[in-house]
């Protein structure tokens, strides 16, 4: 059965690796947020000028697996001149620094396509009231567009959050130490897989229920809109 | 400036096309302060579309539009014309509220944020004066009691008096109402057509689109008839509507009236 020491042994491995996860996966997804807003608004430009580069970049980091895009920027980067001699270089020579970069650019791109679609999905009446009131099309942008589609974005946004803490499992092939990394120490060092990737799994799951409900509390509040009225 | 007889709002000789059909012929309107004209027509009269042409939602292709004496500059781009300057669009708007059939509330907002917003973020008041100015007109069209609550928990006819007091909030020189009472169910479009008497009461200065004949009869200084894009017939609303020249306003008239008594068989007849 299962020999509840190894795991009680290396509770502080784990620990750390979670630390790492989070630290990474939520970094990730603040950054790829903040990336996401004008590449959403450049995707719903009609001039394929901006549109069209903006298309490409999700195209390929949607349609290519993490990993891959991982081992891109921590292997491929090394081998350019140009970019050993960068002033990049002592940050794109580290484990850290590549897989921030390679979550936060693909975190990006979904959620740049999240929100084109909840932008694209306002109702036109809404966006002509705010032009018939003398709205420049920034301030629509600002006041109407985003706020509404950031509201309609989050279910599918909670889906992205949970995706990005599961991907993030891969930075554990790059020599960093997250939860997924620890449970193969610990495997490698007790040859107990059942054990070592259990506790992973666990501690996954509470991961993920805890920001299932977050999201939860966070529709709660922001779809209050949607509410049907009630006294 | 312009000086006090320019008229709050003038239109010119509107041609507009949707492909190849041309909805607007060369339509002109004036209203003086406090004028209500009624824009009357069956549906793909182009009664809706010169509504929209006058605050720029549709850009004409040919015409003159002056708002307050001060006419929006269109140039010709690309075989059409466009807005020489947005911010003059802009700015025109302002002067002009619009209400619209489905209302248009932002639904992400309350009805007091909906009212407040574009006085706080277009015409730069305080957040103080606009929530004091914009409960104030809540009460006049009588929901000051639902401001905190989301357009979707109001009813047809409270969101559209939201809308009106939305509209109001950025104290417009004219006042257009696209078909305000269309979306609603029968028994509210009284409530806000009351509060329409009562702006108009005011000598606000409104062109209205409607199918409400009662309310055209009793409010506007003038009525306008279009038909397939032209005016067919306009003048005083008591003498327009007493006693119609046209053959085809009579008609419509009489449909209109059959079905207010509800003789749907009569109409389906008159018009079939």
């Amino acid at each position: 059965m299962i020999d509840v020491e190894i795991v009680w042994d290396n509770l502080p491995l784990y620990l750390r690796g979670t630390w790492t996860t989070l630290w990474l996966t939520f970094t990730a997804l603040a950054f790829g947020l903040v990336l996401a807003v004008p590449l959403a608004v450049a995707r719903t430009s009609r001039n394929p000028l901006i549109n069209g580069p903006v298309f490409l970049y999700t195209y390929f980091f949607r349609g290519t697996p993490l990993l891959v895009q991982l081992f891109m920027i921590y292997y491929g980067a090394g081998q350019f001149a140009w970019i050993r001699n960068s002033a990049l270089w002592p940050l794109l020579s580290q484990a850290w620094f590549c897989a921030l970069l390679a979550f936060t650019l693909n975190t990006a791109a979904y959620t740049a396509e999240i929100l084109r679609g909840a932008i694209a999905a306002t109702p036109k009446g809404e966006i002509e009231a705010a032009r018939a009131l003398g709205m420049s099309r920034a301030l629509i942008f600002r006041r109407i567009l985003l706020p509404s589609a950031f509201r309609r974005a989050l279910p599918a946004y909670g889906n992205e959050i949970i995706f990005m803490l599961h991907g993030s499992a891969v930075a554990s092939t790059v020599t960093i130490v997250d939860l997924t990394a620890a449970a193969r120490i610990v495997n490698a060092r007790y040859y107990s897989p059942y054990e070592a990737f259990l506790t992973a799994a666990a501690f996954y799951m509470a991961l993920t229920f805890a920001i299932t409900g977050l999201i939860r509390l966070l529709e709660r509040r922001w779809h209050a809109h949607l509410r049907p009225h009630l006294s | 400036m312009s000086g006090e007889a320019a008229p709050a709002l003038e239109v010119e000789d509107i041609h507009k096309s949707f492909g190849a059909t041309e909805v607007l012929k060369g339509v002109s309107l004036c209203a003086r302060k406090g004028d209500v004209i009624a824009l009357l027509g069956a549906s793909g009269s182009g009664k809706s579309t010169l509504l929209r042409c006058i605050n720029l939602l549709e850009i004409p292709d040919a015409g003159r539009i002056r708002i307050t004496g001060e006419e929006i500059r269109l140039v010709p781009k690309r075989g059409r014309l466009v807005p020489a300057d947005r911010r003059q669009v802009e700015r025109a708007r302002t002067r002009l509220g619009m209400v619209f059939q489905q209302f248009n509330l932002w639904s992400h907002m309350t009805v007091l944020e909906n009212v407040i917003e574009a006085p706080i973020h277009v015409l730069g008041l305080s957040r103080r004066e606009a929530i004091e100015r914009g409960l104030a007109l809540l009460d006049k069209v009588g929901i000051a009691d639902k401001r905190d609550q989301f357009p979707a928990q109001l009813s047809g006819g409270q969101q559209q008096r939201a809308a009106i007091a939305r509209a109001l909030a950025m104290e417009p020189a004219v006042l257009l109402f696209d078909e305000p009472t269309s979306a609603l169910d029968p028994e509210l479009v009284g409530e806000v057509l009351k509060v329409m008497r009562d702006l108009a009461r005011e000598g606000r200065t409104m062109v209205v689109v409607t199918h409400e004949i009662g309310f055209a009869a009793e409010v506007a200084s003038e009525v306008v008839f279009l038909h397939e894009g032209r005016i067919e017939e306009r003048g005083p609303a008591a003498e327009v509507l007493a006693g119609p020249r046209s053959q085809r306003l009579r008609r419509f008239l009489a449909g209109h009236s059959a079905r207010a008594r509800g003789l749907a068989a009569l109409d389906a007849a008159s018009t079939g």
